[in-house]
């Protein structure tokens, strides 16, 4: 660790923290239906599209109503994106002459693709043609993106309401979340990224004749406008197979801070928007402090650990100390544009948030280093979270913290004024329960079956690191890897597919039920004895449970993972 | 229910046609005529022909190329289309090794790298810079560390019969510091730098 990375890191918080406080106050605004400066160029647009999907932007739905609108979507949008992989071959805009997605590949990648997962089972460059980039990974990366949002501005409702059966339109809030959010910022993005040198083209894959002489295939294509989105959207899923290690996908370090602060900042504008809609900022402001929190302390643990480099490489004579004329540390699957430090923080921010894209192979971290990005989801993506998902996610976490401070002291927990009865506290801990069930138990069944045993690629601690990952990553619609897990086979394929659609929607779900029940209650003005959620003790309260409850459910698994094959490490033992 | 359902399907065909042709089309042709080279792959053209592009990694072997860095991209096996084989800086299928820190065919790897650049540099000065032993992590990083080219240095001048002075001077003007000073890591572009060479000492 050294002064350069540091910087680096206090560099990211600034420009994120800059970019999520004006964006937060607009998106505000596209919520609550009032003017924006873009009304004049997109209202137009937006009456357009109501009209021709018959949209009644002006009828609100009931909490059900909503929830089946979402599902709806999501299946369309999953089997578009299936028939798109399985016709791609009689399809145009395929110069590499990729052959249909086979069907189990296919079915994975829609489902991971409708639930903001973005698994890759499959190599982009080597599997999927220029439509299906386009018409499935990129209208997909908005879609999902966008149901995620309009699942949490429902919830925030439900707080800001009062005695009213509504939450809003599903419809409505999905279009104005693309329209006026996703949008204009993947066009400034992909803008951007290409300047820094991302392709963005229809030209075939180019042959070049290197220097010594050797044929050299250079994929490309139109990669930029992917990328944006993919980024903004926490979606992850890359252009290519190497994701944002990829030079085409990540060319310089003003790239990877443009990519690394896009993961974040509708995640994190998201958490003030929600201060404003419910009309107290510092509910906002303590919520931000919360998920950065443990945020900095993920890229600190996994900065270090990787700056300490592999003590067995080291002790081959191979210098792992950093200097400015060298990255040291642990360079195993990094690239050398980003070095140690930009490869922690990429690593944390990508799984704190449901982002799940690279800029380093999270196989080839040291023990602990790889242990910090399983932990962030398996503390249930609320450390920003997806759009929209993570700050549901959190929300939930807070009603658990409010209702275990409501025991202590012994009174009827609330939160904003409306009050937590059994009925929320049990939608939020039916919420909770999906990740241990779903991690552990799909993980257990991998470990019991040989079709399961034959996909990792790690002996020893390593590899159940890599299959509990896998499903974690699922779960959690991270769709990041460990990727030496052989994961495109029938058994990986559908049983990740499961672990993502329950992840997805058996969340989504019950957070709709609550955003109705809420939605149906009366405020209680705040009185002496509530207790203040905007302060530090409610912000340590919060992370305990947040950590309590992660760290119970899943420390023995992680003991004998990353935990026995870090002490294996220091040990000198392999596998 | 059915109330539900048009929409759905009839607002999936809409943004797939907006979002999925229009964005990427319109991005294609703005980012074209904004920046053209980098819109196509920054490919660099020697004597009318592609060489390759200055953001993907080539392999170099030769003892008066400076080398990248170890690259673990695969090809499908010729033989048999379910395996695949080790092809490096395979840019039609990038990757990495994702080996674990704990696995022996990795330490045992990485032990004959050091011993094989120990081998090609005999008068390399200080220890082995760990970029040069590792494999990146997209198999095509197209830049090795300031500290790797200096360890290779005396190698390739010795190859081309040129003075490691006017070697140095020529990497130093090939090395990039961080971005705006802190961003990302020193680096130099070996793709580049060895086209330098070429142009300035014709390999002999």
């Amino acid at each position: 660790m050294n002064a350069a990375g540091i910087l680096q890191i206090v560099v990211y918080f600034a420009v994120l923290t800059a970019g999520a406080i004006p964006l937060g106050a607009y998106m505000a605004r596209v919520y609550s239906a009032e003017r924006t400066w873009l009304d004049p160029v997109l209202k137009p647009i937006e009456r357009i599209i109501y009209k021709v999907c018959f949209i009644k932007p002006d009828q609100e739905q009931h909490w059900t109503a909503y929830a089946f609108s979402c599902l709806m979507f999501s299946v369309v949008g999953l089997l578009v994106m299936y028939a798109v992989m399985r016709l791609q071959a009689l399809l145009p805009l395929n110069p590499a002459s990729q052959v249909a997605v086979a069907p189990d590949l296919a079915f994975n990648t829609a489902a991971s693709f409708a639930t903001n997962t973005n698994w890759q089972n499959y190599g982009g460059e080597s599997t999927m043609s220029y439509l299906t980039q386009m018409l499935g990974m990129t209208v997909k990366n908005f879609t999902s993106a966008a149901t995620g949002m309009a699942v949490l501005v429902a919830l925030v409702r439900g707080f800001a309401r009062r005695q009213v059966k509504t939450v809003g339109n599903f419809y409505v809030d999905s279009v104005r979340s693309i329209l006026y959010v996703l949008l204009p910022l993947a066009i400034v993005v992909t803008l951007a990224l290409v300047w820094q040198g991302m392709p963005q083209s229809f030209d075939a894959y180019t042959e070049a004749t290197t220097l010594e002489g050797a044929k050299q295939v250079i994929a490309q294509g139109p990669v930029a406008s992917q990328v944006a989105i993919k980024h903004l959207g926490t979606n992850g899923g890359g252009f290519f197979n190497a994701n944002s290690a990829h030079p085409f996908e990540n060319p310089t370090a003003f790239s990877n801070l443009i990519e690394m602060a896009g993961e974040l900042l509708i995640s994190a504008g998201l958490v003030f928007a929600f201060g404003r809609m419910i009309g107290d900022r510092r509910q906002a402001r303590a919520l931000y402090l919360a998920m950065s929190t443990m945020l900095v302390i993920g890229i600190g643990v996994c900065y270090w650990a990787e700056a300490a480099g592999n003590p067995l490489v080291q002790a081959m004579g191979v210098d792992v100390a950093a200097s400015d004329l060298a990255p040291g540390g642990n360079m195993e699957g990094k690239e050398v544009r980003f070095g140690i430090a930009n490869s922690a923080i990429f690593a944390a921010a990508t799984t704190g948030t449901s982002t799940g894209a690279v800029n380093a192979m999270h196989d080839s971290f040291t023990p602990i280093g790889g242990m910090v990005p399983l932990v962030n989801i398996m503390l249930g993506e609320v450390i920003f979270g997806g759009v929209g998902c993570g700050l549901h996610g959190m929300i939930v976490f807070v009603i658990i913290a409010v209702f275990i401070a409501g025991l202590m002291v012994g009174r009827t927990p609330e939160y904003l004024g409306k009050k937590m009865e059994s009925k929320e506290v049990k939608l939020a801990v039916l919420c909770i329960l999906i990740f241990p069930l779903s991690i552990l138990g799909f993980g257990a069944v991998a470990m019991a079956l040989p079709a399961g045993l034959a996909g990792m690629s790690a002996a020893g601690p390593h590899g159940l690191t890599e299959v509990l990952y896998a499903y974690s990553s699922a779960t959690g619609n991270n769709g990041s890897a460990f990727a030496g897990l052989s994961g495109n086979t029938l058994f990986y394929n559908t049983t990740l597919a499961a672990a993502m659609l329950i992840g997805r929607f058996l969340i989504i779900v019950p957070t709709l039920a609550i955003a109705g029940s809420l939605a149906a209650k009366k405020i209680v003005p705040p009185s002496a004895g509530t207790f203040p959620t905007h302060g530090m003790l409610f912000i340590g309260l919060l992370i305990a449970v947040i950590v309590v409850i992660g760290g119970l459910t899943f420390f023995p698994v992680l003991a004998l993972g990353p935990i026995v094959e870090h002490l294996a490490l220091a040990a000198g033992t392999l596998f | 229910m059915i109330k539900q359902i048009v929409p759905s399907i009839l607002l999936t065909l809409v943004l797939t046609v907006v979002l999925g042709l229009g964005y990427p089309l319109a991005m294609t042709a703005v980012a074209g005529s904004l920046f053209p080279h980098q819109a196509h792959g920054s490919l660099i053209e020697r004597d009318g022909h592609v060489v390759g592009s200055e953001l993907i990694a080539q392999g170099f072997s030769k003892a008066e190329y400076f080398h990248p860095r170890p690259s673990a991209t695969t090809d499908t096996d010729p033989n048999d289309s379910t395996k695949t084989v080790p092809a490096p800086y395979n840019a039609a299928n990038s990757g990495a090794s994702n080996a674990a820190p704990t696995s022996k065919t990795y330490i045992e790897g990485t032990q004959a790298l050091v011993d094989q650049l120990k081998a090609e540099n005999p008068h390399a000065r200080g220890q082995v810079p760990v970029d040069l032993v590792t494999s990146s992590g997209s198999g095509l990083d197209p830049h090795v560390s300031p500290a790797a080219i200096e360890y290779q240095l005396p190698r390739v001048a010795a190859a081309r019969k040129i003075s490691e002075d006017d070697l140095r001077a020529l990497v130093a003007v090939h090395t990039e510091g961080r971005s705006l000073g802190f961003l990302g890591e020193g680096r130099v572009n070996v793709l580049r730098l060895n086209l330098a060479l070429d142009e300035r000492w014709q390999p002999k």
